[in-house]
């Protein structure tokens, strides 16, 4: 599903270079549900970015879906974003002033799917997460985790390719951590591809596969047995 | 692009943010409210200024005596020059053809009575004709007519106000008043554009007025009207010839500036046209500072709607809203607002001028208005400018990429 090779990026910085990714090797075969792991500063958010197609790699080849992604310019890259790609934040990043159902239909919207549609799909997202009761709800309306799995309905409503999910759990307490963790297992279950960034370890090893990132380089990749969240919650 | 779906869009954006709408939309409403006001009250001045100048005939000449100051044919310098009866007959007789009428005007100030009410009017001795001048319009009964003249009747015509003030509002036509300690018979009410202190004035014919004064037959003023089919041209030969003929007749040499004064009304027009046109050309100066004002509010407020905005267009990016649609979805909002706002400022500016009417008239304006089309050319260049004040920080924001924008926490 995702193939990168020889991945390399730096950053300038006044007159420093800063490199971060220093030669990235890495595959992802559908169905996976993978872990990005280190530091901050170790290249994690980097790579999830240039994965997302949010960021530009200097050099190095990064497939797709068997389709090369390359020479993007804004609207390719947006086209592509909304094909391919669901995107869970941290911040969840809902959009303030759109109920649940809205903020869901949204990457819809940008798909050019007509009204009706769109909101069918988008209601019916919601209730996987379970919010289908919250479907007319503003964000600010909504605890923390329902945001999290709005923004989860978000990503999934556009049935992209591959989830990316930046540190989905990093505004959390533990137990609504577990809670989302519950329902990435869950799409992962049904084949989704998932990749998420995090930094703290029993999230990591509520995934499939761990990649240990370090200055810029892999330097553990190692598959493990899955803690399933349902067992914490 | 400008389905039903991208106008939800842009409504519902609307409706959510009511203080960034309300921004928006009042500059550029106020904007337009203020330029329609001002340009409104600039045509208003212009308009109380050409009723002051236009209120007279302006096919006139007035001659008025003077001193010589150029000793001539054995008379000395500093001679009085006096006009009389003769002069007017002779003027009529010589430029027969050129003239349209001519009046004397004799004035004088006396306390004027009715029945124990009384009050300090100016009295117009003058000739039928003088009724063209000023272009007096009568409200009732007649003006000094030629048999007036002839038989040095003691009729008289007074002004509105003086009919009001005297007669309280009651019929003055047939009455007699006391003009100083003589006794004239009311036959003709007038009005006159020209403002209350012309319909202060009571007129008589000049011939009972030189009867009056030791059967005298001096003139102070001679009025000539030029018959306005002579043109521009035929009037200055013709005022050329008029000081000739009079210098001649008074023994004034030619080149005397001081005896005899002539007074050009075609010039005063022109010097009040002018005067005209530099009031309007400020009011186009104020019009055009307020629209660059509300250019120049509606463009900041642009940049601010912007970058509020940056955080939710980052999100938009990331799921997958191409840069055009971004741009699309600000310039549509922004052009909206201020075509709805733009018209509510129009309609409520014109609506506020139409109501004012004639109640501004003491501060010297009179009937503002403003031309729909130039209103509306304003509305216009406005929503362009505030569209193009939107497009710039628009294009950057859908530059910028989506990390650097959901970045901003």
């Amino acid at each position: 599903m995702i193939e990168i090779k020889d991945l390399h990026k730096s950053y300038t910085i006044g007159k420093n270079a800063l490199h971060v990714l220093k030669g990235i090797n890495f595959s992802v075969k559908e169905g996976e549900l993978v872990a990005i792991m280190g530091s901050s500063g170790s290249g994690k958010s980097t790579l999830l970015n240039i994965l997302g197609m949010l960021d530009v790699a200097d050099e190095g080849t990064y497939t797709l879906d068997n389709f090369p992604i390359k020479d993007l310019n804004e609207t390719k890259a947006a086209k592509y974003r909304n094909k391919f790609l669901g995107f869970i934040f941290q911040s969840f990043n809902l959009i303030n002033y759109k109920s649940a159902l809205e903020n869901v239909a949204l990457p819809l919207y940008y798909q050019k799917v007509p009204r009706k549609e769109r909101n069918e799909t988008a209601m019916k997202y919601l209730a996987k997460v379970g919010l289908a009761d919250w479907a007319t709800h503003l964000p600010s309306e909504l605890s923390g985790g329902q945001k999290q799995r709005i923004a989860i309905a978000r990503a999934l409503a556009a049935q992209p390719k591959v989830l990316l999910a930046d540190e989905p759990t990093g505004a959390l307490d533990s137990t609504t951590s577990y809670e989302v963790m519950q329902l990435i297992q869950e799409i992962n279950d049904e084949g989704k591809t998932i990749l998420v960034v995090t930094h703290e370890g029993d999230i990591a090893k509520m995934c499939k596969r761990i990649v240990q990132l370090k200055d810029g380089v892999i330097i553990e990749d190692k598959f493990v047995e899955q803690v399933r969240a349902s067992d914490h919650v | 692009m400008f389905n039903r779906d991208s106008w939800q869009e842009i409504f519902q954006t609307i409706s959510k943010n009511k203080l960034r709408t309300f921004l928006s939309g009042f500059t550029v409403a106020l904007g337009i409210f203020i330029f329609v006001i001002l340009f409104g009250f600039g045509n208003g001045l212009k308009n109380s200024f050409q009723e002051f100048f236009m209120d007279d005939a302006t096919n006139i000449f007035r001659l008025f005596p003077g001193r010589t100051t150029i000793p001539h044919n054995g008379f000395k310098t500093g001679r009085f020059i006096e006009f009389d009866n003769n002069d007017l007959a002779e003027i009529q007789k010589t430029f027969n053809y050129q003239i349209q009428y001519t009046t004397p005007r004799i004035t004088r100030n006396y306390t004027i009575k009715f029945k124990g009410k009384s009050n300090n009017y100016g009295l117009r001795a003058v000739a039928p004709g003088h009724q063209a001048a000023e272009k007096t319009i009568l409200m009732k009964g007649r003006y000094v007519n030629n048999e007036d003249i002839k038989n040095k009747t003691k009729y008289a015509v007074i002004g509105r106000l003086v009919e009001k003030d005297l007669f309280e509002g009651k019929d003055a036509l047939g009455q007699f008043i006391d003009i100083g300690k003589r006794s004239f018979k009311v036959v003709g009410v007038f009005q006159d554009d020209g403002g209350d202190n012309e319909e202060r004035y009571v007129y008589i014919p000049y011939t009972t007025n030189q009867l009056i004064e030791k059967n005298t037959d001096k003139l102070e003023q001679i009025i000539v009207a030029f018959k306005p089919e002579i043109g521009y041209g035929g009037a200055m030969n013709f005022e050329e010839e008029l000081m000739t003929f009079m210098k001649k007749r008074h023994n004034i040499h030619p080149n005397d500036q001081g005896a005899i004064y002539l007074r050009n009304v075609a010039d005063d027009l022109e010097q009040n046209q002018q005067f005209g046109s530099l009031l309007q050309m400020v009011v186009t100066f104020v019009g055009l500072g307020t629209l660059i004002a509300g250019i120049i509010g509606i463009s900041n407020i642009m940049v601010y709607v912007v970058k509020e905005r940056t955080k939710e267009l980052g999100i938009r990016k990331a799921i997958g809203a191409s840069p055009s649609s971004i741009v699309l979805i600000i310039l549509q909002e922004s052009i909206f607002i201020t075509t709805a706002a733009g018209y509510i400022g129009l309609f409520s500016g014109i609506m506020l001028l139409s109501s004012l009417g004639d109640s501004l008239d003491d501060y010297f304006i009179k009937n503002p208005y403003i031309n729909t089309g130039t209103a509306i050319f304003a509305t216009v260049i406005l929503i362009v400018f505030g569209a193009i004040a939107g497009y710039v920080p628009a294009r950057r924001a859908a530059r910028i990429k989506p990390i650097v924008a959901l970045r901003d926490e």
